[in-house]
């Protein structure tokens, strides 16, 4: 639920990356708070295991400068992918403006991707949202692996919808920000719709 | 969508930031901040100079959303009251008509008692004023789609400059 203050002149939305475990969630963070100026950014808030597991959020708060005189605020969550973390999962998505499901493109993580798309649906219906009226983006990440699954296979999978999807290796960076612009617009479109 | 924006105009930030600012006198406190429940900062008052509200606000949410969670697995609606005790800092949380969480920031200049007591007060203000906002953006505010409806695809390409 975004949150628009006309007296600090700021619009506030909260983009959540979901998606399988260690598909590359907080990946993607790191890369966007390393590329980031500070002076656009906060600092970047982990609550994961000592294994580096995502245990309950990873938080980046970005500030991507002004739209009619206004601030434009992004609060980019991950959720913890692991399946026996749904509990945390539920309240992360309290809220949400928009999503970015990240995909693992290996071959063996398929039905891990759809176990975790179907959950997110799940998760959006008790919440009282459908995922058709939400602003979301795939990624299909870890391109740079060997036994990858064709991007047409994963679309067919995973993006029925015809949303805009992009190809990733989020641990090198690439198409990191894309996926990012991609939410970003479509949110504020969404706003600009009016709720 | 189950709930709308939460917009906000000058007039009632200015209301509620009176009455953060009051409890922060009245309570003795070091910092008072009023937070969504999605975790972004609504106001703040006090020292919050070189303190991260930002994220504050955000771990702030997390913290109500995860009690929030436990208490509904013990059939508790939810903890409308945390706190937590520190060395030299204590953190008072409460819960604001289910919608924004109010955060006390106290030493040992305050105490509890006193810190309770003056929150309440401030609760039902808060209440008051967070109801009649509620109300109004239920009905839609003209001045908020003007606003966005203003905004143009070159607008957000820009945002990426
Ligand atoms: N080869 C390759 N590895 C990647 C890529 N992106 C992420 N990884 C690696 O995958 C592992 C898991 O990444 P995370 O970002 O922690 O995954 P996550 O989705 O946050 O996982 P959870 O927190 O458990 O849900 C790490 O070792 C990353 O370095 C990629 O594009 N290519
Ligand atoms: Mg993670």
């Amino acid at each position: 639920m975004s949150f628009i203050n006309y007296s600090s002149r700021e619009i506030n939305c909260k983009i959540v990356y979901y998606g399988p475990g260690l598909c590359g969630k907080t990946t993607n963070l790191s890369f966007i708070f390393k590329k980031t100026n500070p002076e656009h950014r906060g600092k970047m808030i982990s609550l994961a295991t000592e294994t580096e597991r995502t245990l309950f959020f990873d938080f980046l708060p970005l500030s991507l400068g002004d739209i009619k005189g206004f601030k434009t605020r992004f609060h980019l969550y991950t959720v913890p992918g692991q399946i026996f973390y749904d509990a945390s999962r539920k309240l992360i998505l309290k809220g949400v403006d928009g999503i970015v499901f990240v995909a693992d493109s290996q071959i063996e993580r398929m039905d891990a991707n759809i176990e975790s798309f179907e959950n997110m649906k799940v998760n959006l219906n008790e919440q009282g949202y459908d995922l058709a009226a939400i602003p979301y983006v795939i990624q299909y990440n870890k391109r740079d692996l060997a036994n990858v699954a064709p991007v047409a296979e994963l679309k067919k999978v995973l993006n029925g919808n015809g949303v805009p999807d992009f190809e990733a290796v989020a641990a090198a960076g690439s198409g990191v920000f894309e996926t990012l612009k991609a939410i970003v617009k479509l949110v504020l479109i969404e706003l600009k719709k009016g709720t | 969508m189950p709930t709308s924006s939460l917009v906000m105009f000058e007039e009632e930030f200015k209301q509620i930031t009176a009455v953060i600012d009051r409890l922060l006198k009245e309570a003795n406190a070091k910092v008072v901040f009023l937070v969504d429940k999605d975790g972004q900062l609504i106001a703040a008052s006090g020292e919050t100079g070189d303190m991260d509200t930002t994220s504050l606000a955000s771990l702030t949410a997390g913290n109500i959303a995860a009690t929030g969670g436990l208490a509904k697995l013990i059939g508790e609606k939810e903890f409308s009251i945390l706190f937590h005790e520190g060395e030299k800092d204590n953190l008072h949380i409460s819960i604001v008509g289910q919608r924004v969480i109010l955060v006390v920031i106290f030493d040992q200049r305050s105490s509890l008692g006193l810190v309770r007591l003056r929150v309440k007060k401030a609760n039902d203000e808060l209440n008051a004023i967070l109801q009649k906002l509620l109300q109004r953006v239920e009905k839609k505010p003209a001045a908020q789609e003007n606003l966005l409806a203003e905004i143009t695809d070159s607008d957000i390409d820009k945002l990426f400059h």
